[in-house]
């Protein structure tokens, strides 16, 4: 077991690439889970680093994951390499999406993927530059009682 | 009520050959949008869907679902079903389509 004092992994994640898609969120939950971390706790730092990868795999062209552990919580931080998003405040609406009909089909596209970071994380911090890229900072606090 | 219940009480074809069938169900959730399983699925549920593409996997796993059922006899890609045993994710069938097949756990069940 690694210890969970200052515990950082990176991780990369590449747009399109719908057959890994879920994969580094996966990794995340099993070092996590590994550390002995409570299993709700877990399980709300994976779906909110779920939300944020799949935005990645449809939308961007790549990405970096900082995955961070101290004594207070865990932090993700992901900056993407894309378009960006255009209305950060709409994007956050539950319902509004800018997904593909093809993504639809799929099940993507409900427009509850940033509602559902925001729902899971204590603190979520969204910074977007148009034809750059998004930066999503996510913490979840150790200490926080389940949320969903 | 055990996964393995459910299974011999409605029928349900088990397509993964490595299926943990002991799992105790907390319920089931039906839903075709993936976001919105992430969002009001429960660990421990089972999730009935008509989406047969290999994403439905991580989803059952990041929500600790107990299995997946596809309804409407739709079968998984071939690479759905060989990742979710690699997986060790366990993915059912009916021909049922969602209403029934929901009607009929409604009632083993209950109330989630």
């Amino acid at each position: 077991m690694a210890s969970r004092q200052n515990l950082s992994h990176a991780f990369e994640i590449q747009g399109g690439d719908f057959g890994k898609a879920g994969c580094v969120s996966l990794e995340i939950k099993e070092i996590l889970r590994d550390l002995g971390i409570d299993p709700a706790i877990v399980r709300r730092t994976a779906i909110a680093a779920y939300e944020a990868e799949m935005n990645v795999v449809m939308y961007a062209d790549s990405a970096t994951v900082m995955l961070r552990l101290n004594p207070q919580g865990i932090k993700i931080a992901l900056d993407d390499k894309g378009p960006g998003i255009h209305d950060i405040e709409l994007a956050m609406q539950e319902g509004y999406s800018t997904a593909t009909d093809q993504m639809r089909e799929m099940g993507f596209g409900a427009g509850m993927g940033l509602p559902n970071i925001k729902r899971n994380a204590d603190l979520f911090e969204l910074k977007s530059t148009i034809g750059k890229g998004t930066s999503y900072k996510i913490f979840i606090d150790l200490g926080s009682e389940e949320k969903t | 009520m055990t996964l393995k219940d459910v299974v011999e009480k409605l029928g349900l074809r088990v397509m993964t050959v490595k299926a943990a069938l002991d799992p105790e169900l907390t319920g089931a959730y039906a839903g075709d949008l993936l976001s919105d399983v992430m969002a009001n699925a429960r660990p421990g549920n089972l999730w009935i869907t008509m989406q047969t593409h290999q994403n439905v996997l991580a989803v059952a796993q990041i929500k600790d679902l107990a299995a997946i059922v596809l309804v409407n006899g739709r079968k998984p890609d071939a690479e759905t079903l060989q990742k979710a045993d690699q997986e060790n994710v366990t993915v059912l069938g009916t021909d049922e389509p969602a209403f029934r097949i929901s009607g009929q756990l409604y009632r083993l069940l209950g109330e989630p």
